[in-house]
């Protein structure tokens, strides 16, 4: 019976989404609980469905400030991959030059270093140039793995346009930059669209290099998640609603690439 | 496409090439710096050479760690490949359904690390967890904070829950690029279910496939935030992968210099498998672009 339904199309993505949701649900149940029903016994659903847990967020600065600088790193760190991954995936798919495969694989081998490793020493450089506990700190760091990934994947939409399309601006008398802002971006707009979906989403998912570059005035609210674990302890209710509120971003962003996000997963080499 | 050559194509590159070299090369020689040397405080360092290295090399903390790397990252491998392309074999193919399926499983991929590893956290507790309410009231032995089978499982568990849409999703990018008229041929021929997956559907995700490993490989050989969350290394040091070991050694202990070389030849073995994985992709792009 249940292997007749796994063998049906339509069930499999069913049960692994249902898979999924479940313990999305439950937070968004925890974050709906206060402190006293969470603990108090278990139900499968809020018995009174409160808001307090997101009020206590949405008010207290030392939470929703923690959402502002995730979002302010997230947002620098995705402009700066960007404005110097185009033209490097220009020059890739386009030209050959000294040393161009070995560049590209080091470029890609940033993407591989555990950032485990590189905990200590950019705490070190940070500090060292008095950058420590800035937005800018964290953004830079985090280029450290999405500018490579950013480079890869405008390379691979990138040599999906054709050649003729440079050669022929060149002779209407576009200047590279004319033709490279005016006729060559919108041409990959997608391609743009789904790097910034990639650098969005990996610096806003990252926690140990963000965490340790900071203390107060550019703590991420991963950061203040985990403070409240292991300090009040307990105010399960709160942190689940934080967590919640930690997913909408990603959710809204989704839905903005949702076309194209197949595609850019497999790095625009489909 | 022919790419021709032109050395001032450098200029365009020359922005990546300093950004990087700022962020990985100056923390890397920091890193090489104290591999080789030793320190009694007061920043007096002098030159070791290669005795952390040794020391590392043939340290039972370090092997520990290793084996429990290389298991899990192929037991993650060995669940979240073949399930992610038994799951986007059977995804719609067009349509609000099949946007919807991307949408909702793109989800656990955008969660922040630790908020996956509170998720998780949450949702096997015994006493609030809807998964450990449901497994003590199965009669199931499950605590996670103190066996360490329950421990392993849940973060296997997780890994799946998180990951596993990554290969789905590349794997459908793959299927969606074949036409339709294969499908048709094959129906002709009279292909059996198998030998369509085999001759059409796999060769046309191998790709894609090969991406997804190498991917799938470097991300949960690095892993650090999710475990350290759930299970913080426990119990006793039956989660503590790489990472979390060297967190534990570099900050928590301060051993600076066996630190730096656990650094480097963690580096080093990231860097071997990942280039074989790249040689193999990239051969493949040019064999396909003949």
């Amino acid at each position: 019976m249940i292997w007749h339904m796994i063998k049906n199309i339509r069930f499999t993505p069913i049960f692994y989404i249902i898979f999924l949701m479940l313990p999305i649900y439950w937070l968004l149940t925890m974050s709906l609980k206060t402190n006293a029903e969470i603990l108090g016994g278990f139900s499968l659903w809020p018995a009174n469905p409160t808001l307090a847990n997101f009020k206590t967020i949405l008010t207290d600065a030392s939470w929703y400030s923690g959402y502002i600088n995730s979002t302010i790193y997230v947002v620098l760190n995705t402009v700066i991959s960007l404005a110097v991954a185009l033209p490097a995936a220009y020059a890739f798919s386009r030209y050959r030059f000294l040393g161009d495969k070995h560049l590209f694989f080091w470029l890609l081998s940033n993407r591989m270093a555990p950032p485990a490793v590189f905990v200590l020493p950019f705490f070190q450089l940070y500090s060292s140039i008095g950058l420590f506990d800035t937005h800018i700190a964290v953004a830079l760091a985090h280029t450290l793995f999405n500018v490579p990934l950013a480079v890869w994947i405008l390379e691979g939409f990138m040599s999906g346009v054709p050649k003729e399309i440079d050669e022929t601006a060149q002779i209407d008398g576009y200047s590279f930059s004319a033709f490279f802002t005016r006729i060559f971006m919108p041409l990959i707009g997608s391609g743009i669209g789904v790097a910034a979906f990639f650098c969005f989403m990996f610096s806003w998912v990252e926690l140990l290099i963000a965490r340790t570059l900071t203390s107060v005035d550019a703590k991420p609210i991963a950061a203040v998640m985990t403070r409240t674990v292991s300090a009040s302890g307990l105010d399960w209710g709160v942190l689940a609603a934080a967590g919640i509120l930690t997913i909408v971003p990603g959710a809204i962003v989704i839905w903005f690439v949702r076309n194209h996000i197949a595609k850019g997963f497999a790095l625009g080499r489909v | 496409m022919q790419r021709q050559t032109n050395q001032k194509a450098w200029f365009l590159v020359l922005p990546v090439f300093l950004l990087v070299a700022f962020s990985a090369i100056i923390p890397l020689m920091t890193v090489v710096n104290y591999s080789v040397q030793d320190s009694f405080g007061n920043n007096e360092f002098y030159w070791v050479g290669s005795e952390w290295f040794v020391e590392i090399l043939n340290s039972e903390r370090f092997h520990s760690a290793l084996g429990r790397q290389l298991l899990f990252s192929g037991l993650v491998l060995a669940i979240e490949v073949p399930l992610g392309i038994f799951i986007a074999l059977r995804m719609p193919k067009k349509g609000w359904a099949a946007s919807a399926c991307l949408v909702l499983m793109a989800l656990p991929l955008l969660i922040p690390w630790n908020v996956v590893g509170t998720i998780w956290q949450i949702f096997a507790r015994e006493d609030i967890g809807l998964l450990g309410h449901t497994l003590a009231a199965l009669g199931v032995d499950y605590n996670y904070t103190q066996g360490p089978l329950a421990a392993w499982v849940t973060v296997i568990v997780m890994d799946v829950w998180h990951w596993t849409s990554l290969v789905v999703l590349l794997c459908y990018a793959g299927l969606s690029s074949i036409p339709d008229a294969f499908y048709q041929a094959a129906r002709i021929d009279g292909a059996s279910r198998w030998a369509v997956f085999r001759y059409i559907q796999l060769p046309k995700m191998k790709r894609v496939l090969l991406i997804a490993v190498l991917l799938r490989f470097m991300d949960s050989f690095m892993i650090y935030t999710e475990p350290f969350v759930v299970t913080g290394g426990g119990p006793g040091n039956a989660t503590t992968f790489l990472s979390i070991d060297l967190v534990k050694m570099a900050i928590g202990q301060f051993d600076l210099g066996p630190a730096a070389a656990f650094s480097l030849v963690y580096f080093l073995i990231v860097l071997l498998v990942s280039w074989v994985f790249y040689t193999v992709v990239t051969a493949q792009d040019a064999e396909a672009k003949k």
